[in-house]
């Protein structure tokens, strides 16, 4: 009698979950896999085939789109970890007690801005006549308005300000829990600042160092609005061709193609990434 | 901390550093925020003098926010989404943390797995899939039935589910840490006394996830709020506030107004933000 109960609750407790994963989850990627099997060949008739794939590797301006935006992405994570790692290990490990709470707030204020609002300020700061041009002027470095958007140098610095938090607030709950004693430790054995950071902080931070990489990516390889907004129009970001391809021409076949291949391609890199330090999605990523 | 190796001058380096950094962070916010206040038609230098119009005007071409139609439209939109898909998600948020905090079942941990894979789906793709799914159905129906059912087709309820699906994510990760936490004496201690299932979820357990239900809900609330590639894809003619905004600023170019929506955006999420670091405060 109890394990029938316990039985029937399970179920209903599983009922919101399973739904949740299968409706909302799983079937629709099963979805956008078989639109982008599907080949139109008249008004209304459909094909299954590869021929949504061919003509994307037939065409080098869409899949110069995808090795740029992967680069890019690439390279972003890296920056972010590089301008992140400081300011995290500042916030855990040498800020005092009082000024730590205020400035890891700090780092969460521009969390809850929208993305549209942040780039919207960067926009006010460099374009022709904005803040930045005018003060240069101001102060005599140049003589006329100087364009600081639409180039590659603007859309990573604010990609890497968009999603620098990401990286910083998962490696400073690890950094955290870390024992200063530890450090003490390794520099007491006479290890030089260096080997102190590779052999013990560095092992130490892993999981989060691991875990902001893949949000930092994630965020990165689908942003919309910082490289469309920043880039303008020659920013060739690959979730602007999905975008294309579905709302402007209506192409679902090939819209569903490509985003195919960005989850494939963004995947292909998370599980790398957790294979080759030897992490889990459940024990980085969940950790938050 | 012993730290006889560290220099003055690297100190100085790293602090400044640090100081740097912050400066790059809070830079965009306030550029974005000043000009809200400024007395011209662009949202640059010169400075015109101190204005609210941009917020209170009812004339054009300087018309405030709060008397333009199309933006407060987008807000009530914003707000009555946000509302529905955080409500929606604490309560799926909440089943999901009972189930994988208290219940053990085959493939628990794959179905763990699962349960944080939307988190590592770009938005956008969620956005399109969900779009494409709902198509499917809603154009199975119409072709066998001859029902057209129009909450299938891009607009408010599939931008809900949309945003739902990654909402439940962040809310059952969140209410579950709370769970975690749970002495299971207390619990135990109410049934000895002869309270019974109900009585005990519903006095003992759920006021203790009362503040994690609460910081649950705002989070989600907020990043529905300000979610947009996601809802790129599934807005119908009920555009929220960030589409709305978006449309202005690619149609009209910068306008002061949108600064004073960023000032608006921002008072409003800092604000929520607050209130629960205070609620969660105030339990622990």
């Amino acid at each position: 009698m109890r394990s029938d109960t316990g039985k029937l609750s399970l179920i209903l407790l599983m009922a919101p979950f399973a739904l949740w994963i299968v409706l909302l989850i799983a079937l629709p990627q099963f979805g956008i896999g078989y639109v982008s099997l599907r080949e139109k060949v008249g008004p209304g008739e459909y094909e299954l085939g590869f021929a949504n794939y061919t003509a994307f590797l037939g065409e080098p301006i869409y899949w110069n789109t995808l090795l740029r935006t992967a680069w890019m992405s690439i390279l972003v994570t890296f920056l972010a970890l590089v301008v992140g790692f400081p300011v995290a290990y500042y916030i855990a490990k040498i800020a005092r007690k009082r000024a730590r709470a205020g400035l890891f707030l700090l780092c969460l204020i521009p969390l809850w801005v929208s993305d549209l609002v942040r780039a919207f300020g960067w926009i006010v700061l460099l374009r022709e006549t904005g803040i930045v041009s005018s003060s240069l002027q101001w102060m005599g470095v140049i003589s006329g308005p100087v364009e600081l958007l639409y180039n590659d140098i603007t859309v990573i610095i604010g990609l890497v300000y968009t999603v620098v938090l990401f990286m910083i607030v998962p490696l400073v709950s690890t950094l955290d829990g870390m024992d200063d004693a530890m450090l003490e430790a390794g520099y007491n054995l006479g290890g030089s600042r260096f080997t102190v950071f590779r052999r013990i902080i560095v092992p130490y931070a892993m999981p989060g160092l691991v875990a902001g990489c893949i949000i930092t990516f994630m965020l990165t390889a689908g942003s919309y609005l910082t490289p469309i907004l920043l880039g303008g129009k020659n920013s060739s970001w690959f979730t602007e061709q999905i975008y294309n391809q579905f709302i402007t021409r209506y192409n679902w076949e090939a819209g569903a193609t490509f985003g195919v291949l960005l989850l494939a391609f963004t995947s292909l890199v998370v599980w790398v990434g957790l294979r080759l330090t030897g992490q889990s999605l459940a024990t980085t990523v969940a950790k938050e | 901390m012993k730290r006889a190796n560290r220099s003055p001058f690297l100190n100085a380096v790293y602090a400044t550093y640090i100081v740097i950094f912050f400066l790059y962070l809070i830079a965009p916010l306030l550029a974005a925020g000043v000009f809200a206040f400024n007395d011209s038609l662009f949202p640059s230098l010169p400075w015109q003098g101190f204005t609210l119009d941009w917020f209170f005007n009812d004339t054009e071409p300087k018309l405030g926010m709060f008397h333009d139609e199309r933006l407060l439209r987008g807000l009530g939109n914003s707000l009555y989404i946000g509302v529905i898909v955080s409500a929606l998600s604490v309560a799926a948020g909440t089943c999901n943390a009972f189930l994988f905090v208290r219940r053990d079942f085959p493939f628990k941990n794959a179905l763990y797995v699962l349960m944080v894979v939307p988190l590592v789906i770009p938005g956008v793709i969620l956005g399109i899939s969900i779009l494409v799914f709902a198509s499917m159905i809603a154009n199975g129906i119409d072709q066998g039935l001859g029902i057209n059912l129009t909450w299938l087709r891009p607009g408010i309820p599939l931008i809900v589910l949309g945003q739902f699906s990654f909402l439940t994510t962040i809310t059952s990760l969140v209410i579950a840490a709370r769970l975690e936490k749970f002495d299971m004496a207390l619990e135990e201690a109410a049934l000895n006394l002869g309270a019974n299932r109900l009585r005990v979820l519903t006095t003992i357990t759920l006021p203790f996830l009362v503040p994690a239900l609460f910081s649950a809900f705002v989070v989600a609330f907020l990043v529905s709020f300000e979610n947009f590639n996601t809802t790129l894809m599934l807005v119908g003619s009920d555009a929220p506030l960030t589409i709305t905004m978006y449309d202005r600023m690619v149609k009209v170019g910068s306008t002061p107004v949108l600064n004073a929506v960023s000032v608006f955006l921002m008072l409003g999420s800092g604000l929520l933000a607050l209130l629960s670091v205070i609620v969660q405060r105030d339990r622990t």
